[in-house]
């Protein structure tokens, strides 16, 4: 694809602007967590777009293990995040995160 | 002719200070044994330290011999700030040696006779353990004598003269409780302090002017300035001499200030024989004599000297006259003839008043100590009387003449003393009195004739009221039991006054008209002229003291008096014996002018000036309130608001800053979510704009 | 103006649609299937720039596995809706505004120097570019270690997630 790399930075960017807003704009519990994997997803992005613009060089494949680590990381990360959640839920009977607020000072 | 000054002694000459160190020694002596040993070592130690004080002043006399410009003995430096130096220096010249030996010879046999004296008054007054502390004070009033006549110095010569005015009052109050009303004797001893120091008021006024003047207060130096500048300063040293004049006055039992003089016969008869007639009177006369280069300047003080010291001499022997206590007579006999002393100097024939101190002070001492005597034989006999008898109610005073009477027979040695005391005061020759009275009378012929008048007819009351005296008290009959009782007193008494009466006689050598061996002696020391023998002047006077005394004859010899009879010359002198009798009222007039309004003023200004007004309402009203005010403004305005209020207030606005601060914590993860990004954003700026 | 740059701005569009979507949305079902959406789009660029097999991996893993759990989550706890408080306002506005700050500097980052604006990425690419053999050829030689050391770690958060859910065996339903 014959993009100039700064447009898909660019592009990783807003995803990922958009990803913090959403963590810092919704109270479900579960959206910020989605919030958190577009972020992560967004960083993929610029990874990828990095290892193409080094193409044909050897380290260019960098990236792609990179990216794949990641999405495993992400992966265990949901995995115990969503458990976290789940045993929360048990207790306060509402994953809205205001409600976690007992260091209220 | 003055004395050089050789700072620092030779040969014997140093150990003059010895004559203030021994009696100074005898006291203490006296002071630290004398209540745990007996009479005889306490009169023994006494009478030794005297003894060496004459000692070393027949040794001055005898370096002087060899020496008669005299020398200034240094013994140590007292204060000395830039220019001005007083030192404790002695000046051993001709006229203190003349001081000294008479002094110190006179006080020994004095101390001799009073230990037997005060053995028999301690116990006649009840109180045996107070022997010790007479002989000590008695001491101590020698050794302030002897500072005041060796000073060099104007200023140690006014601490003898304190010295010898606090022995005074130590010794007049001597017995403090006894006396009219049971404080008579300290009263006496109160007003005789009391008067010495307006007299000593006068000397320190003088002290002053003098430094003031001359920039010293050494005799030397203040001689010399007023031998070189003494003309252009006569105003200065009018003023000089007219307040050592009062000083004097004071001393010397002068007017207007001699009124102590009498009421001092409270204390013991020794007392009386050695401080107020023999050497405390005299220091005014020494210290006038010393003086001779200021007087000399001021013709004006000279002449009021001897017209004081003439006044004195008349009015003192008029009051004499009618005197009925013993020792009362002899005390207005030595203010008169302290009155010629100081018209004697008043002239200028220093001589005349030195010889006339001398003899006065042997004949003097003699007849105190004489009447002491008898005295003292009168309380034996009242005392042998009350033993026996059933004893009258009445207070029995042993001074009193009337009680006296016919003593010739039972007190032989006492009468003989007395009468050659008597003749030798009265100036009958060939005894010592005639001799300096008469020379005394010749100067005043030639020098001023008012105060030749007033002498000579001083003279002739002396020798009246002196045949008054010996014919009431010797001749005739006993007018009480106790004066037919009287014994003769022991040895101890009687041997100081023979010895006494032996210089009394033979004291005329030491100044007679060919030979005038003191003229000569003094002539080193002062300016002297050597007095012509004056015939004239001599048969004048030797046939007043003759009439007197035939008069007294006549009056009281030829019918002696009886049992309670009154004085004759009350019915023939009237208004005028009373007024004699009671000193003309001076003290009364003196108590009604000054002493009462004296003691209104010092109520007053106590009572009111300090008490009402400065502490109750200063003090307690206006600066205890204020500062009860100060303080509480202090403690509940400053402190409790100011104060307070900061540290509070530093307390209160960390409260309030934690407690806004804590706002911060919300509790919300969103915010601390926000609070992160915030910070992530503000490092990128930082990175891409800075 | 190339048809590479006009397929880039459409996926580019849906893919930042999508995300919005997914943040306004109210119902968090909707919110994951957005997310999906996205997921897809990125993995078309992915595939756009030759990297085929993590293409795959990302439909396969990202939107397959890990999407299907968060649907299970949201409707094993019902919380697909939230009663809506008024707590903090503020928030949504400000959060907005940072956002748009973040965009603006990372446009700033990106254009405000012109010298490498037209960078592309035209480099010719070798025959298995991104495919699984070349990837998993550097994947078990050179980055061995940190492949096993992810096996552990997701063994890890497997036991983990069992035992936070868990719990204490005796409060166990």
């Amino acid at each position: 694809m014959n993009v100039p790399l700064n447009y898909l930075l660019a592009l990783s960017g807003v995803l990922f602007a958009i990803g913090v807003v959403g963590v810092l704009v919704r109270r479900n519990a579960i959206v910020i967590f989605m919030s958190i994997e577009l972020m992560l997803n967004s960083a993929n992005l610029a990874f990828i777009a990095f290892a193409r613009s080094f193409a044909p060089a050897a380290e260019a494949l960098r990236g792609h293990v990179l990216v794949f680590f990641v999405i495993a990381v992400a992966a265990a990360e949901v995995a115990v995040g969503l458990a976290l959640i789940v045993v929360i839920f048990r207790t306060k009977k509402s994953i809205d995160v205001d409600q976690v607020s007992s260091l209220k000072g | 002719m003055l004395s050089s000054e050789i700072v620092g002694g030779s040969g014997l000459f140093s150990i003059a200070p010895l004559i203030i160190a021994f009696p100074i020694l005898g006291l203490l002596i006296n002071l630290i044994f004398g209540r745990r040993s007996n009479e005889r070592f306490v009169g023994i130690v006494a009478s030794s330290a005297i003894g060496l004080a004459f000692v070393v002043a027949v040794t001055q006399f005898v370096a002087l011999l060899g020496q008669p410009e005299g020398v200034s003995v240094h013994v140590a430096d007292w204060i000395t700030i830039a220019d001005f130096s007083v030192p404790w220096s002695l000046k051993v010249d001709t006229l203190s040696a003349t001081m000294m030996l008479m002094v110190t010879g006179v006080s020994t046999l004095i101390h001799i006779y009073a230990i037997g004296y005060m053995h028999d008054d301690v116990r006649f007054q009840g109180d045996p353990g107070r022997f010790t502390r007479f002989f000590i004070f008695f001491n101590l009033f020698v050794a302030a004598m002897m500072i005041l006549v060796t000073a060099n110095n104007f200023l140690m010569m006014f601490v003898g003269w304190e010295g010898v005015g606090l022995c005074s009052y130590l010794l007049i109050g001597f017995w403090y409780e006894k006396g009219a009303d049971g404080i008579g004797n300290a009263v006496a001893g109160k007003k005789a302090f009391v008067t010495n120091r307006i007299g000593d008021f006068g000397f320190l006024i003088a002290m002053f002017l003098i430094f003031g003047a001359v920039g010293s207060l050494q005799f030397d130096e203040v001689f010399h300035w007023a031998h070189e500048h003494g003309l252009a300063n006569e105003g200065v040293i009018t003023a000089i001499t007219l307040f050592l004049l009062l000083g004097a006055t004071g001393k010397s039992a002068q007017i207007p200030l001699y009124v102590w003089l009498p009421d001092a016969m409270a204390g013991p008869t020794p007392v009386s024989a050695l401080i107020h007639a023999a050497t405390m009177v005299t220091a005014g006369i020494y210290m006038i004599a010393r003086n001779q280069a200021l007087f000399a300047v001021s013709e004006f003080s000279s002449s009021l000297v001897a017209i004081v010291g003439g006044a004195t001499a008349l009015f003192a022997a008029t009051i004499a006259v009618a005197q009925f206590d013993i020792k009362k007579v002899l005390a207005y006999s030595t203010i008169s003839q302290l009155g010629f002393m100081l018209a004697a100097v008043g002239i200028g024939a220093q001589v005349a008043s030195m010889f006339h101190l001398v003899t006065h002070a042997f004949f003097k001492a003699l007849l105190f100590l004489s009447a002491g005597s008898v005295i003292l034989g009168i309380e034996h006999g009242h005392h042998h009387l009350e033993h026996d008898s059933h004893g009258g109610d009445e207070p029995f005073d042993p001074n009193d003449m009337r009680n006296m009477g016919g003593l010739r027979s039972r007190m032989k040695t006492t009468f003989w003393v007395y009468l050659i005391g008597a003749l030798a005061l009265s100036g009958v020759p060939p005894f010592a009195g005639f001799f300096s009275k008469d020379e005394i009378l010749a100067d005043a012929v030639q020098e001023n004739t008012l105060v030749y008048i007033l002498l000579a007819v001083a003279a002739f009351f002396t020798a009246f009221y002196m045949g008054r005296q010996i014919l009431m008290v010797f001749f005739g009959a006993a007018r009480s039991e106790a004066a037919e009782h009287a014994p003769e007193n022991p040895p101890l008494i009687t041997i100081p006054l023979s010895l006494l009466a032996f210089g009394a006689v033979i004291g005329g050598a030491l100044n007679l008209p060919g030979l005038h061996s003191l003229t000569d002696w003094i002539e080193h020391t002062l300016h002297v002229h050597v007095s012509e023998f004056n015939l004239q002047v001599a048969a004048i006077s030797t046939g007043l003291a003759l009439l007197a005394i035939g008069l007294a004859w006549l009056i009281y010899g030829r019918k002696p008096l009886t049992r309670g009879q009154a004085d004759p010359l009350r019915k023939w002198l009237g208004p005028i014996f009373v007024g004699m009798e009671n000193k003309w009222w001076v003290d009364e007039i003196y108590n009604a002018i000054i002493i009462r309004p004296y003691i209104a003023l010092a109520a007053f200004l106590a009572d009111v000036v300090d008490w009402r007004f400065w502490h109750d309402w200063f003090h307690d009203t206006v600066l205890a309130r204020s500062f009860r005010l100060g303080t509480q403004w202090l403690s509940s305005g400053f402190d409790a608001h100011v104060i307070d209020g900061a540290v509070n207030g530093l307390g209160s606005l960390t409260k309030g800053a934690a407690a806004r601060l804590r706002l911060v914590q919300t509790g919300y993860v969103r915010n601390y979510a926000l609070a992160l990004f915030v910070g992530v954003l503000l490092i990128l700026s930082y990175f891409l704009f800075v | 103006m190339n048809v590479d740059l006009i397929l880039f701005i459409g996926i580019g569009l849906v893919a930042v649609i999508s995300a919005i979507s997914m943040l306004a949305s109210q119902n968090a079902i909707y919110s994951a299937l957005f997310l999906v959406i996205n997921f897809i789009t990125i993995a078309t660029l992915f595939l756009l720039m030759n990297a085929a097999f993590i293409a795959m991996v990302q439909i396969t893993v990202y939107a397959g596995a890990i999407m299907v759990l968060f649907l299970f989550v949201i409707m094993l706890l019902g919380a697909e809706r939230l009663q809506p408080t008024g707590s903090m306002p503020w928030q949504l506005p400000v959060a907005v505004l940072l956002g748009v700050v973040l965009i603006a500097e990372v446009v700033f980052a990106l254009f405000h120097d012109a010298s490498n604006a037209a960078q592309g990425l035209s480099g010719n690419v070798t025959q298995g570019f991104g495919s699984p053999t070349s990837i998993g050829l550097i994947l078990f030689d050179q980055y061995l270690v940190p492949f096993e050391i992810t096996s552990i770690l997701l063994l890890v958060g497997m036991i983990g997630a069992i035992v936070i859910t868990r719990g204490r065996g005796k409060e166990n339903r």
